[in-house]
């Protein structure tokens, strides 16, 4: 078990430095610089090199990766060419917001999608079983740009919920909190919809899966009540698979994230890994993509542990 | 059944995308200066022909137009190598989706915008499926230290969130680049986050085939080793890989309506799914006001609708779809 979880960890760390190096190293291999694009194209060419030489641009790669990487070990991650702050100012603010998000969105989708499919997967047929499938089918067609859009319109028709953002301006009613909590279901319900729909399909599939063993029939023969069977014993064996896959829905939630904080303007991590691209921030961008895998480490090492927890064989 | 549905679905939008230049009433930049934003024409009757009333401008500044009920403007058919389009396009051009803020006709966009979205999605596919099926067959024939390389890229690459990715390998070019450009650095982009999902289970495949008879004997026949992948062992995948294919397209759909619609897709001119979202989204209250704006979101959920239907019962994971 420990060489187990000492693996996880190595692939963690590796995950965290591959990718803000390589976002690093891609954003400076791109054409066009931060100050150029700070500037804009009809400066004059004295100040756009000015400006390269105090964000110290005009040094070869590996010199601007060799001294980004020394002061990263000391935890500090540059400054922002774009917003002129130092880069680990920016990002917890922002990663915060899209933490929030995420959460809310993984928590809803979990509530809702695994009791139903535990559900639709234990029936053969019947109305039930059929209607959750139905909603479910559809709802998997309706990828996060997609319900975002459409709730957004829903709620800009109907003027019940706030569209855009994350708080309103000056003193809300009802306390801060319930102000977030009000922009907050437009964006979590975009992600948590289309990602209960496949939770829900996931746990009907292992239980289907399950119910099909012998134990179990075993069990209803010896006479234990269906409904214990389904939520204990069967439930043990199902709930594996769904484990298996929740390292990979992380990467899912944060994709779907992207194009639902673009749409609903949540100040999220994507928002600003969107603005630090187009400005060519390289700090920044490292930044961004440096926490987002720390989200993704943190992530894939939780659902690692979870599988092992519920699935013996996880752990040789 | 429910999978006729969903094949009937997607031929349908396969048809409209390849039939858009005479199904369409217009042509894909035809503007109407004095119909900004003007809702969907309301089809009406005139004797036993189909009609429309022209739109009239009550509001300038709110764009609100009335239907103008005085005058019926007939629809004429197979005229001018087009299906149907009005008798008389300046009073009352024939808008089945009615028109965005350029005046541009949104049903036409839709169809050639299917034509980019749908192409651009299936040529990414092919690409996946050709540098998939490649990684995977070779990683699970030769084994060993290539199989361990190539199947370690494409666990990192799948654990990372697609969207990032693409995002990240599209905004490192310049961000303003001619369309047929965008398109091939689409496709290949997509084509590289889409490779793994395939090479996984190729790789799977072939390893298990190659312990089987037929391939030993092909073997010992003196089959060397790219006709025994070629030839027998890659077919073996087929069904896997067409089931992949049916999931990555719907998601490769919805990348490139989300790259468009933060600007990082196809330039203005050109109609595809994504930028006429990018067009509307200036300010997402415009979708509220002229819902129809929203169509190409519409179209995008009946394809994936269509894609999943036709796969149900065969998908393993709702998983890929949603990246």
């Amino acid at each position: 078990m420990r060489g187990y979880i000492l693996r996880r960890l190595a692939f963690a760390l590796f995950l965290i430095v591959a990718v803000s190096s390589a976002s690093l190293l891609l954003t400076e291999l791109a054409p066009g610089d931060a100050a150029l694009a700070k500037l804009g194209p009809e400066a004059h060419p004295d100040e756009i090199a000015r400006a390269r030489e105090r964000y110290g641009l005009n040094r070869s790669i590996g010199a601007q990766y060799a001294d980004w990487v020394s002061h990263a070990v000391r935890f500090d991650f540059g400054r922002s060419i774009l917003y002129d702050r130092p880069v680990a100012d920016l990002i917890p603010e922002r990663a915060a917001n899209t933490a929030i998000l995420a959460v809310t969105a993984l928590a809803i989708a979990t509530l809702v999608g695994l009791p139903l499919g535990i559900v639709s997967g234990s029936r053969r047929g019947g109305l039930l079983a059929h209607a959750i499938r139905t909603v479910s089918v559809v709802l998997l067609s309706m990828p996060p740009l997609l319900t975002s859009l459409f709730l957004v319109f829903l709620a800009a028709r109907t003027g019940w919920l706030p569209i855009a953002g994350m708080r309103s301006a000056g003193v809300p009613p009802g306390g801060a909190l319930a102000d977030l909590a009000r922009h907050l279901v437009v964006p979590a319900l975009a992600i948590a919809l289309p990602l209960a729909a496949m939770f829900e399909r996931l746990q009907a599939q292992a239980m289907r899966e399950a119910i099909a063993q012998p134990f179990v029939v075993a069990t209803l023969a010896r006479g234990v009540s269906r409904r214990r069977v389904v939520w204990r014993d069967a439930l043990k064996v199902a709930v594996r698979p769904v484990a298996a896959v929740y390292g990979l829905v992380v990467g899912t939630l944060l994709s779907g994230s992207f194009a639902v904080e673009v749409i609903t303007a949540w100040p999220g991590l994507g928002r600003l890994m969107l603005d630090a691209l187009s400005a060519r921030d390289i700090y920044l961008v490292a930044g961004c993509a440096g926490m987002g895998s720390v989200f993704l480490a943190c992530a894939t090492l939780a659902s690692d542990l979870a599988l092992a927890a519920v699935d013996p064989r996880v752990r040789e | 059944m429910i999978r006729r549905i969903g094949i009937a679905l997607v031929a349908v939008w396969a048809l409209a995308a390849i039939g858009a230049p005479p199904v369409a009433p217009h042509a894909v930049d035809a503007r109407f200066p004095g119909l900004l934003n003007a809702p969907p024409s309301r089809l009406t009757h005139a004797g036993a022909r189909v009609a429309i009333h022209p739109w009239r401008l009550v509001n300038q500044l709110e764009q609100r137009y009335e239907l103008d009920a005085s005058q019926t403007i007939d629809l004429r058919w197979f005229a001018d190598g087009r299906l149907v389009v009005s008798s008389d396009e300046t009073r009352a051009p024939l808008l089945l989706l009615g028109t965005d803020s350029y005046g541009r006709d949104v049903f036409t966009r839709l169809l050639f915008g299917a034509r980019t979205s749908l192409a651009l999605a299936l040529v990414s596919a092919l690409g996946a499926m050709l540098v998939g099926a490649g990684a995977g067959g070779i990683a699970g024939y030769a084994g060993g230290a290539l199989d361990d390389v190539l199947m370690r890229t494409s666990d990192l690459v799948m654990v990372l969130p697609a969207m990032y990715v693409a995002l990240a390998l599209r905004a490192v070019m310049p961000l303003v680049l001619p369309a047929p450009t965008v398109f091939a650095l689409l496709a290949s982009i997509f084509a590289i986050v889409g490779a793994p999902f395939i090479a996984r289970g190729v790789r799977a495949i072939v390893r298990s085939e190659r312990q089987l008879d037929y391939a030993i004997a092909a073997e010992a026949l003196g089959a060397s080793g790219a006709r025994l992948l070629l030839r027998h062992l890659l077919p073996a995948a087929r069904g896997y890989i067409a089931v992949q294919l049916t999931l990555l397209v719907p998601a490769f759909i919805v990348a490139e309506a989300t790259l468009s619609y933060v600007g990082l897709g196809f330039p203005d001119p050109i109609a595809s799914w994504g930028t006429m979202l990018h067009e509307a989204s200036t300010n997402v209250r415009v979708f509220a006001d002229f819902p129809w704006l929203l169509s190409p979101a519409a179209a995008m959920f009946l394809v994936v609708l269509g894609l999943n239907l036709a796969l149900e019962g065969r998908r393993t994971s709702g998983l890929e779809s949603l990246r």
